[in-house]
């Protein structure tokens, strides 16, 4: 336990996101099985302790401390845990701490009934530190930045293996993934997982650039502007998985309800709606999309007014036959001859661009104006299914961004290499004419300084024009331009402006242009696609 | 008849000598200032004539530059002020020259602690226990969140990591005055001999705490290294240069803080410290309690800090107690 609190303590005050995985993987490495499997599960929010809530530490610590004492104490320091950690009295001998393993043991089997007395039994063998971890790791409420993906890229780290295999094995594994160690760890036989829906790593896509591809060896077809799923069905179960290996079958029932056939299929999970895809038969845009993205359940109404479905791009396995190292105009025969036998509300086919050439293909993109569609993509007829990013194989051709003028509001330190920078900006556009007294709204945020030259200019910049200061964040006196590309805007109700861009970037610092002359609210509302 | 102690009075600015017309650490000019320490919510320049221990005083002529009407007390002695006033600077182990203010007038006694600390510390002699009918206490930490560890604890800290990273520097946050000096001085008692580092605003304050035969070991000014002298090293620095563009000319710096607050980690979050080291020139709650209880005051009251909790612990231990609203006076970055 204590290194677990040890790791615990240094990830809350490290930044870097390649100083947390050198923390992270140095664990996995140093610390023996299965305490270091059930730390990862605790980090990655892996574990739960029915019995033990953020209410049963109150409860705990009101049976030890003056009630009005322990509201001022948890109001100052801002979190259960943490304040029940430092009011907890110190061990009266030398503490005996349990391991990771013992705690989480010791963890499952209390009851409601007897948590108030099997968990003080177990803080009082450890000290202050050791205290946090352990009501953290109960409580199931770690918010220190680690992400599953993050988690598992150190494991890579640890142990050399590639983060893919990782992905792919770590899915259908419980804590503590003995398995799973003995296959990274000790060069054991990859946890065997036929029977199980499992996630496999996706296969990603090069931005085109200033590439051109001949259309002989690639095929073309549209990239749709919905979320890229995984469905997977094994062993009588079917799961939907998000770009990141998320299970999301709770938010899209309908389709996890509607495959039916064993395969492991990719594609693009789109909403239907009244902006059209045309003769494919109706994509609604992104924005009908996010109603019903992040739900843990879905209401039958929602169902209704935003039905999923998933337009196909590719076949990783089919009734049990791997495809993926067979070439993508392989998988694409298995894949049409797969459709027709899928329920036909729930599943389509993305299709293959025709074009001659390349120039016809510029054409057609130019022209498509369809609002789910994101761009065009180009795969390598012969390519494999391979995870990850692999030079030469799959393009991205976005459609070309929208711009805008946007005037810096405020500015924040970024993060590693632009940590002690002000790169983070807030930009807005004037609800109105500035000269007519019109105020600046936020529209969007985005880090900007790529060569220490713009860092530092940029950074200097906001020293010198800086009017006020809220803790970290610099608000600047309104004078500098941005231009600010961006997908998409939408409406949206979280934000004072009522509008939110999709993938803001910024393109240009415009120090010729003068803040006033930026764009105004209207514009950015005339581009709205909803 | 009811004692009520109205010859001492509890202003915004300051606490009231009303025979004598003086005031306790005032936070606006007055002709008479009886100051406990040197820390600048404490101690201001711009009046009449200054109490306070030669020390404080000395401090105070290098951060203001005025000498005049300074009256210095040394420890222990008691001097007679006007209307039958008697003063005495007690030392309260916060930092060089701090002093709590002993005021007795027709029979009572009344204490004003300052800032305190119980721990020991190299840099200043002890708090002293005094007995009083009324104890004005600050209560900076006054939570029961705040227990300091030992300094051993935290200085063992700041060397093992200086010893895990030889090719980065430790930059340590300290308050100027005191907490700097006193984080030398310990890590000097626990053994580390080679050169610490300043900033250029600490230099002035040390020199000063060496004039007064307080061994702080070699120091140089950062602005003096060569090339690779810092690697390994530790640096001090003022808390506000920590992730100043004055840090950027750092060999990868570990970003340190030594101060109370470090013992919540928000707080130590906020000001971006990797390490932080739980090192307090202020009394924590068990001080606190432990030194109302010692002193067994008829009265406690609170000048700043967290009172409301303080309140709440006398109310619990039958204790007569009130809250001063008295401006001005900062949460140190102690
Ligand atoms: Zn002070
Ligand atoms: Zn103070």
């Amino acid at each position: 336990m204590e290194e677990f609190a040890a790791l615990l303590d240094a990830l809350v005050y490290t930044r870097s996101r390649n100083a947390k995985l050198k923390l992270l993987a140095d664990y996995l490495r140093s610390t023996p099985d299965p305490d270091r499997g059930w730390a990862l599960a605790a980090l990655t929010d892996g574990l739960d302790f029915p019995a033990v809530k953020s209410s049963t530490i109150r409860n705990l610590l009101m049976e030890r401390i003056d009630p009005v004492l322990w509201t001022l104490s948890r109001e100052y320091v801002g979190d259960s845990a943490e304040t029940a950690s430092l009011l907890w009295p110190e061990p009266t001998e030398a503490p005996s701490p349990p391991t990771v393993a013992e705690a989480v043991d010791a963890l499952s089997r209390m009851t409601r009934a007897t948590v108030m007395a099997e968990l003080p039994r177990l803080l009082d063998r450890l000290d202050g530190n050791g205290r946090y971890a352990l009501l953290k790791l109960a409580t199931g409420a770690m918010r220190i930045g680690i992400s599953a993906r993050l988690a598992k890229t150190a494991f890579a780290q640890a142990f050399d293996v590639s983060v893919e295999d990782v992905e792919e094995h770590w899915h259908g594994q419980a804590p503590p993934y003995t398995a799973l160690f003995d296959w990274a760890a000790h060069g054991a036989e990859p946890p065997n997982a036929d029977d199980i829906p499992l996630f496999r790593p996706f296969m990603l896509a090069h931005g085109l650039e200033d590439t051109q591809v001949d259309l002989a060896d690639y095929a073309a077809e549209w990239k749709w502007d919905g979320i890229r799923v995984q469905v997977v069905r094994a062993g009588g179960a079917t799961r939907v998985y998000s770009r990141s290996g998320d299970d999301i079958s709770a938010t899209f029932p309908e389709i996890a309800e509607a495959l039916h056939i064993d395969a492991v299929l990719d594609g693009e999970l789109l909403v239907r709606g009244a902006h059209q895809g045309g003769e494919e038969g109706g994509a609604a845009s992104f924005n009908a999309l996010q109603q019903r993205l992040g739900r843990k359940t879905v209401s039958k109404k929602m169902r209704e007014e935003y039905p999923a479905f998933v337009r196909l791009y590719d076949a990783l396995i089919v009734e049990g036959k791997d495809l993926r190292p067979r070439p993508w105009s392989e998988r694409r025969m298995a894949l049409e001859a797969l459709v027709p036998q899928l329920d036909p509300a729930r599943f389509d086919l993305s299709a293959v661009i025709a074009a001659a050439d390349f120039a016809e293909l510029s054409a057609i993109r130019e022209r498509a104006r369809d609002d789910a569609i994101e761009g065009v993509m180009l795969k390598r007829r012969d390519s494999p299914y391979v995870a990850g990013r692999r030079t030469g194989l799959w393009y991205k051709w976005k459609r070309d961004p929208l711009l805008v003028d946007c005037v810096l509001m405020y500015a924040q330190r970024g993060s590693g290499k632009r940590s002690s920078f002000y790169s983070d900006y807030t930009f807005g556009c004037w609800d109105g004419d500035p000269d007519e007294g019109a105020d600046l709204l936020p529209v969007g945020k985005a880090y900007f300084g790529f060569t220490d030259e713009e860092l530092k200019w940029l950074d200097r910049y906001v020293r010198n024009h800086t009017v006020n200061r809220f803790g970290p964040v610099r608000e600047t006196d309104r004078s500098l331009v941005f231009e600010v590309a961006f997908d998409s805007v939408h409406v949206s109700k979280r934000h004072k402006s009522g509008v939110a861009m999709r993938f803001p970037r910024i393109s240009r610092i415009r120090t010729d242009k003068p803040a006033h002359e930026a764009d105004r609210m209207d514009t950015l509302r005339k581009l709205i696609r909803d | 008849m009811a004692r009520d102690f109205s010859w001492i009075r509890p202003e915004p600015w300051g606490i009231h000598v009303v025979p004598a017309d003086c005031w306790i650490d005032p936070s606006r000019p007055v002709d008479r200032a009886l100051v406990t320490h040197g820390h600048a919510d404490h101690a201001r320049g711009g009046h009449g004539s200054t109490f306070a221990t030669p020390e404080t005083l000395a401090i105070m002529k290098l951060r203001y530059a005025t000498e005049a009407g300074a009256v210095p007390v040394p420890y222990g002695e008691r001097i007679a002020l006007p209307g039958g006033v008697a003063a005495t600077w007690i030392p309260a182990g916060h930092v060089l020259g701090s002093a709590q203010i002993l005021l007795e007038h027709a029979g009572e006694r009344i204490v004003v602690t300052g800032d305190f600390k119980r721990r020991p510390d190299p840099t200043c002699p002890p708090f002293e226990v005094t007995p009083c009918d009324v104890l004005i206490t600050e209560a900076t930490f006054g939570l029961p969140v705040f227990r300091h560890p030992p300094v051993e604890q935290e200085i063992a800290k700041l060397l093992s990591a200086l010893a895990a990273n030889p090719e980065r520097c430790v930059l340590v946050g300290a308050y100027a005055l005191g907490k700097a000096q006193r984080l030398i001085a310990e890590l000097r008692r626990a053994g580390h001999r080679d050169t610490i580092w300043l900033h250029g605003a600490m230099e002035r304050m040390c020199r000063l705490y060496e004039d007064w035969g307080i061994d702080l070991g070699p120091l140089r000014l950062v602005s003096e290294a060569g090339k690779g002298e810092l690697a390994g090293a530790i640096i001090v620095a003022p808390p506000s240069a920590l992730n100043d563009r004055w840090s950027r000319r750092l060999p990868d710096p570990i970003t340190a803080m030594a101060s109370g607050w470090m013992q919540v980690r928000q707080r130590a979050r906020q000001r971006m410290v990797e390490l932080p080291l739980v090192i307090s020139d202020h009394a924590d709650w068990n001080e606190l309690t432990q030194t109302v209880v010692e002193v067994n005051p008829a009265e406690t009251w609170i000048t700043h800090g967290r009172e409301e909790a303080m309140l709440r612990w006398c109310q619990l231990n039958q204790r007569k107690a009130r809250a001063l609203a008295l401006v001005g006076y900062e949460d140190e970055d102690d």
